[in-house]
């Protein structure tokens, strides 16, 4: 019974590191905490749906589909808005008001679109094969979701670690007016970085919507809430933090929800964020900064 | 006795270490200079004594009690205001409103008082009021007592934050780089003004980079280089102290404005 | 007589909610206007909701009374989460009243007592049109007392800068704890109305979104007097019954909102300062002009 627990929170716990990656991402590199990015991982969910349902294309194509929309969606919200509050210099707090502004319209369009009702995919698209390791059931399915979680995270990594690219973004992470005297091509990244992450946050929503087989306009608002734990958890910003955060809080869901009480699951996820953020609001692993007088 | 002691106070942000056993004694009525080249840890000193940040090491007394412990704003109560180097109003503010916000430990009515306007509120304001429009009147911004802050031009903007200290009803004042951005007959202007709060009786402390207004207005100085003091005196002294002149010239373009 | 009757038949639910929400765009506007951005207000709203519901249903207290009792509890969890809650600033502060705000929603949806989540039904329709307007009407009276004072000075000098404000002898945490606590004030006693004036009350109505809502109202009136968050929740309030022909698309109309103020709005509808000005120009060109 526990091995089976602790393949759903793997499970789960790889989908909440791909979608917190996007999100802290955004953070180190904008300073942003960009609260569209649910709305990514729900419109992700819907393409590929789109994709599969109406175009009759194959499950990989649904893939590539989620994160080309959202992707595309998170660079329109950069270059829309947050690239203007950025030229005029305005507190952290105002881009975060904009992007609740964007998910508001995203998620009615979602409505409007496709309805309020669950949607799903068809049956015959999914992998149906389990595979039997002593008592433990996996399913295909969730094999493959946490081979694309993990798969996707590992080349974001290395892109940041051994690209010009990556270096270049760790530069503007570091201080983005260094970054420019430098020669960087500071906006071109900001645009890249959102691109890079709402496509993360799009591929997440797609691996969540089959594996629960529901995809609805309102799917990206506990998974926002639930990646705010996260990136807290690990510290605002920090890429490994998000990774680690994210199968913490995997695990600590379903076995509270195993073990404690089905629906104090969320409330376990959302005590644990409060209390690290008034005992150590830079994070479980992160540096605690010295407030600047 | 001295007004304010700093005694062996040390200073480190995690490795860097900024000050080291750093000794000052500002007397009262009297203007004490910290002067020092860049990144020497002076504006790091005022951020100890005003309690925004706690000393490593060392400990700091005002009047003979010991601000250990003490929280920020209530080292403002006991007598210590400041200015900043980098100018720091409230912009959207008018300028009495600025001034009046000095006031506010010195207005005092309840909050009954306050919701029904009743006489304490509106006499405890008037006074009020009336304290900090002469205190824009003593330093020329009367005129625009109902503009916002941010309509200033920066030495505006220095004289007002002058007034807004002097609000608190301090018996020290601390002053970063006080004329820093100021022309010369402004620069004249506070001169006179800081000389008159002395002869009230205030203790002045600042710091300033300006070596001809520093010689002309102090009574004492003190070097600090590197985080430590390296020399304290009367400005003579100073003028002519080897240590002075090294840690100076040492900095080649710096040499020339010691006269 | 009789067309007023109709009118009001029709349209006294929609006056009721612009009421209960002019409320609950003062009470962010309170905690705004000492630099805090809470996303916790929902929940206070929230807690006075369910407070005043449950005293009315099983203790029977009397209205006033159980208004009362509304207002204070959410105050008394303020003064608790506050104290260590209110070290954080800016986005860590949202985010920490974010997590409190679901935190709230989850227990309530998950208690026995709160009647999980089908909510409380039956409650009394004791909330009266006078009512709101008179607790509204004492709001905007006190906060407009408070903004001339030297606690809204204080608030405001918060706002503009923290360390200068510090040094000006304030005591910064004490004001922000009492600027939340009171903005808790203000939200408790609107859902307490609200509770009484529905009939039924579920978590639903107190979380992530209508914090959201209670934001978008008080910033697009504007936080620059206290005219703009009442103008913010009038126009929030009206706009989706005007725009019923949008269906599902009509609530893309306040996100829509929310980003056009954010961009070319920044100070709101209501600007007094940008008011005063446009007065000035308009005298002086009409003095000029005999
Ligand atoms: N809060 C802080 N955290 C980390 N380092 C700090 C902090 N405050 C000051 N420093 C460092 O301490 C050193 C001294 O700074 P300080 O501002 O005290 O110098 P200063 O003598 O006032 O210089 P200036 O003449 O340029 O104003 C500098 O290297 C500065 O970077
Ligand atoms: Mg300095």
């Amino acid at each position: 019974m526990l091995e089976q627990q602790l393949v759903n929170a793997l499970t789960l716990g790889s989908v909440y590191a791909l979608f917190s990656l996007g999100f802290t991402l955004v953070f180190g590199v904008l300073e942003v905490i960009n609260l569209s990015h649910g709305a990514m991982f729900m419109a992700g969910s819907f393409a590929a749906l789109t994709v599969v349902t109406r175009l009759k294309a194959p499950l990989a194509v649904g893939i590539l589909a989620a994160m080309l929309v959202s992707g595309l969606l998170g660079l329109a919200i950069d270059a829309l808005i947050l690239k203007r509050l950025r030229a005029r210099h305005a507190p952290h707090l105002i881009p975060m008001i904009a992007t609740i502004g964007a998910t508001t319209v995203l998620t009615s369009a979602a409505q409007g679109l496709f309805g309020v009702e669950v949607q799903r995919f068809p049956d015959e698209l999914l992998p149906t094969r389990e595979f039997i390791f002593g008592s433990v059931h996996v399913r295909a399915l969730e094999l493959a979701i946490v081979g694309i979680a993990f798969l996707l995270m590992t080349t974001l990594f290395l892109v940041l670690r051994h690209t010009r690219q990556g270096r270049a973004l760790r530069a503007i992470a570091e201080s983005p007016k260094a970054a420019a005297l430098l020669g960087i091509n500071v906006e071109g990244l900001f645009l890249a970085t959102s691109f890079t992450a709402a496509a993360l946050g799009g591929v997440a929503g797609l691996l969540i919507g089959l594996n629960f087989n529901s995809v609805t306009p309102l799917m990206g608002q506990p998974i926002l809430h639930k990646g705010i734990a996260v990136v807290i958890l690990g510290g605002m910003g920090d890429i490994r933090g998000a990774l680690f955060g994210g199968l913490f809080l995997g695990f600590a869901e379903v076995l509270s929800k195993a073990y404690l009480s089905s629906q104090m699951g969320d409330a376990v996820a959302f005590g644990l964020l409060f209390l690290i953020l008034l005992v150590r609001p830079a994070g479980l692993f992160g540096r605690v900064l010295e407030r600047k007088a | 006795m001295s007004m304010l002691s700093i005694r062996g106070v040390g200073k480190h942000f995690g490795g860097l270490q900024v000050l080291q056993d750093v000794n000052i004694e500002v007397p009262g009525g009297a203007i004490f200079a910290l002067i020092g080249p860049n990144g020497a840890g002076k504006t790091t000193v005022f951020n100890l004594v005003t309690g925004l940040l706690r000393p490593s090491s060392g400990s700091i007394a005002f009047q003979g009690q010991d601000l250990a412990g003490i929280a920020p704003h209530k080292i403002t109560r006991l007598g210590i205001a400041r200015t900043f180097q980098n100018i720091r109003l409230f912009p959207d503010m008018t300028l009495l409103q600025n001034v009046m916000v000095g006031r506010h430990h010195l207005t005092s009515y309840s909050g009954l008082a306050a919701l029904f306007a009743l006489p304490s509120f509106r006499e405890a304001e008037r006074r009020s009021r009336e304290r900090a429009l002469e205190l824009l009147s003593w330093v020329k911004l009367d005129h625009k007592a109902e503009a916002t802050a941010d309509n200033l031009s920066y030495g505006e903007q220095r004289k007002l934050e002058f007034a807004r200290a002097l609000a608190t009803e301090p018996k020290l004042l601390l002053l970063d780089e006080p004329v820093a951005g100021m022309n010369s007959s402004e620069k004249a202007v506070l001169m006179e003004e800081i000389r008159n709060i002395r002869d009230r009786g205030y203790g002045v402390f600042l710091i300033e980079h300006d070596m001809r207004f520093v010689m002309n207005l102090c009574d004492r100085v003190a070097v600090l280089n590197f985080g430590r003091i390296i020399a304290e005196g009367a400005p003579e002294e100073i003028r002519n102290s080897p240590e002075v002149i090294e840690a100076y010239l040492g900095r080649g373009d710096e040499a020339e404005v010691l006269p | 007589m009789e067309a007023f009757a109709d009118f009001w038949a029709t349209y006294s639910t929609l006056i009721f909610t612009v009421g209960i929400h002019a409320l609950l765009a003062l009470s962010l506007w309170l905690t705004l206007s000492c630099g805090l951005l809470s996303l916790a207000n929902a929940a206070f709203m929230g807690i006075g909701a369910y407070t005043a519901a449950l005293l009315t249903l099983h203790l029977h207290w009397p209205f006033p009374m159980v208004l009362a009792a509304g207002a204070l509890a959410p105050a008394a969890v303020a003064l608790v989460i506050g104290a260590p809650t209110l070290r954080l600033s800016g986005v860590y502060l949202a985010m920490a009243t974010l997590a409190f705000g679901e935190v709230t929603r989850i227990l309530v949806l998950n208690l026995e007592i709160t009647g999980g989540p089908e909510g409380l039904n039956g409650i009394p329709l004791l909330t009266t049109w006078w009512h709101i307007l008179l607790i509204l009407a004492a709001a905007g009276y006190a906060l407009a007392r408070l903004r001339r004072s030297r606690m809204g000075r204080a608030f405001e000098a918060i706002r503009e800068d923290e360390v200068a404000a510090r040094m000006m002898g304030i005591d910064v945490e004490g004001h922000k704890l009492a600027a939340f606590t009171l903005g808790a004030v203000l939200a408790g006693l609107a859902g307490a109305l609200n509770a009484h004036s529905t009939f039924f009350i579920s978590p639903r109505e107190y979380g992530f979104e209508n914090a959201v809502d209670i934001l978008t109202m008080t910033i697009l009136g504007g936080i620059s007097s206290l005219i703009g968050p009442v103008l913010g929740a009038t126009i929030l309030t009206l706009l989706p019954e005007l725009l019923r022909f949008l269906h599902a698309y009509r609530l893309a109309v306040n996100g829509l909102i929310l980003i056009g103020v954010v961009l070319f709005l920044p100070t709101g509808l209501w600007d007094s300062r940008r008011l005063r000005q446009l007065a000035g120009a308009w005298r002086t060109r009409r003095e000029g002009k005999p």
